[in-house]
């Protein structure tokens, strides 16, 4: 990795860990000095680095340097409480004689048990995710903002909130009761799905930060897979739908970046590892009573890992969009589905139904028209790309639809 | 938007199928309830099992039904969001079990329990 890209890169992977960690040894009720904390640690690595070069072991260098500082807080904020604060009512109590442990397992039961926290019914779910991001993802305000298609200040205002609520209800980080699991577990799939999801399709960043990005996602729902507390088959069917997409990592993108479609992909370029990996916490996930969405979703990817088009693969991706449309709408599951009705009863049965769904300011929606008129109506099916183009949001979008329509001629 | 119950009224319950007529039934029902969710209509819905089934009748007097003297037969409902008794009336059409004559769909308001509707 090159050195510009080192610091960024361990930003996202070691922030939250400090953060975690510190927020357990201190409380909840510290997340912010926390924060803080870690914040300054990485100011001090980019003076430092700049500087005297890079140490020889960068992460070893972070936690040193991040053990010193919260010493530093603590002793002052001791002080603070033994010669100011008697006066006050409210003394924070710090415990400081533990030494900080920032070894591997007691990062990951941390950040275990910091995402229940998080989730906890106090906040908002909202809120809920925003924390995540932030504390378990290392992500800045801006990206949570992309993530939730709103602004900075409503984000930095659902943290501010968030943080409060964790400070007055006096969450614990630990793990919660096992009924309680159940009631927090979907919230913290959310969390990890979004955070996926971002780092799969976003459009704002280059492409090793965005597999960064799915890669922590992976590891955090990996954690929750390697303790037996919850190794739940929603939670496999999760890590299932995530191994099968990041199979087709390396083939989604040409050398100068651009977005190759799942049809023109080499599939030889599929990393069969992690397709044999999905399958297999896929089948782990069927043994369960529960079908939550995630079963579904992972059963779409599933079939696509199988490049040739059969009767079969259609029909069967069909039926699994029509059981997740009931589980759960929105304007992509529906067009998706209308995409996988016209592979598996035919174009003309999709064009009657995807008239229906009337999605005016969805530039999918238009491509998916485009698509389907393709050789049915071909006036109609440039119509219909040259709405799609006109409303697209992106330009590599644009690119896909332009040649589309030069194909069309 | 209203709920409207849409029911599928079978003529004759005791008819067996073929499990190919059975498994194609199945897939169309599916697609049809599909283009409705795909339309973010779709509420809630069941299959009923004709197996089994009882009648309780008057004086408690229990009979194996639903077959017998009541000639129809409800298959299954679904309930959809409409803006009218019209627009149900359209999702309803595309239901498969119209494919066998004498056969029909009933579409009815569901009531709000209000005390007033």
């Amino acid at each position: 990795m090159k050195e510009e890209e080192l610091i960024p890169h361990l930003f996202r992977t070691e922030f939250r860990k400090i953060t975690t960690v510190l927020c357990r040894h201190f409380g909840i009720e510290h997340i912010e000095m926390a924060e803080d904390i870690a914040s300054e640690t990485f100011l001090s690595a980019m003076e430092s680095w700049a500087y005297k070069g890079l140490p020889e072991n960068p992460v070893a260098w972070l936690y040193t340097t991040a053990k010193n500082k919260a010493k530093n807080h603590a002793r002052r904020i001791r002080l603070f409480d033994e010669k100011i604060s008697p006066s006050f009512h409210d003394t924070t109590d710090i415990s400081t004689g533990a030494e900080i442990d920032l070894s591997e397992k007691n990062i990951s039961d941390s950040q275990l048990q910091m995402m229940f926290a998080i989730c906890h019914p106090a906040i908002p779910e909202e809120a809920q995710i925003s924390l995540s991001l932030r504390i378990l993802c290392g992500f800045g305000v801006e990206e949570i903002a992309n993530a939730f298609l709103t602004s900075k200040e409503t984000v930095n205002k659902r943290l501010f909130r968030a943080k409060e609520k964790l400070r007055v209800e006096k969450v614990p980080i630990e793990f919660p009761a096992p009924d309680e699991i159940d009631k927090r577990m979907s919230t913290v799939l959310t969390s990890l799905y979004l955070l996926y999801n971002e780092g799969y399709y976003s459009e704002s960043r280059d492409l090793i930060v965005r597999e960064d990005l799915c890669r922590e996602a992976m590891r955090l729902v990996y954690l929750l897979i390697e303790n037996e507390k919850t190794n739940r088959a929603e939670v496999n069917a999760l890590y299932a739908l995530m191994c099968f997409h990041a199979s087709r990592f390396a083939a989604r993108k040409n050398e100068s970046g651009e977005m190759i479609l799942y049809k023109d992909q080499d599939e030889s370029l599929w990393d069969r590892e992690l397709i044999a990996k999905g399958s297999w916490h896929l089948h782990q996930a069927s043994q369960g009573e529960k079908l939550s969405k995630y079963h579904l979703e992972a059963g779409i990817a599933y079939w696509h890992t199988i490049k040739e088009d059969t009767p079969e693969k259609w029909e069967s991706i069909l039926q699994l969009f029509n059981q997740l449309l009931r589980i759960e709408y929105s304007p992509i599951i529906a067009l998706n589905r209308t995409y996988a009705l016209s592979k598996a009863n035919g174009k003309r049965e999709a064009i009657v139904e995807a008239e229906k769904l009337k999605l005016m300011d969805n530039p999918f929606y238009f491509a998916l028209l485009g698509e389907i008129y393709t050789d049915v109506d071909n006036t109609k099916a440039k119509m219909n790309f040259e709405l799609a183009f006109q409303l697209a949001k992106t330009k590599s979008d644009r690119k896909i639809i332009q040649k589309k329509l030069n194909e069309l001629g | 938007m209203e709920e409207y119950v849409l029911i599928m009224r079978h003529e004759d319950g005791g008819k067996k199928a073929s499990p190919e007529q059975m498994q194609k039934w199945m897939k169309q029902t599916m697609d049809w309830i599909g283009g409705i969710s795909a339309q973010n209509r779709f509420v809630t819905g069941t299959g009923l099992v004709f197996d089994d089934a009882r009648v309780v009748k008057h004086n408690n007097v229990v009979t194996n039904g639903p077959f017998g003297e009541i000639k129809e037969t409800i298959g299954g409902y679904i309930i959809v969001k409409a803006d009218s008794v019209d627009e149900a009336v359209e999702f309803a059409k595309g239901c498969p079990v119209l494919q066998g004559e004498g056969n029909t769909m009933e579409v009815r308001r569901i009531a709000k329990g209000d005390g007033i509707h």
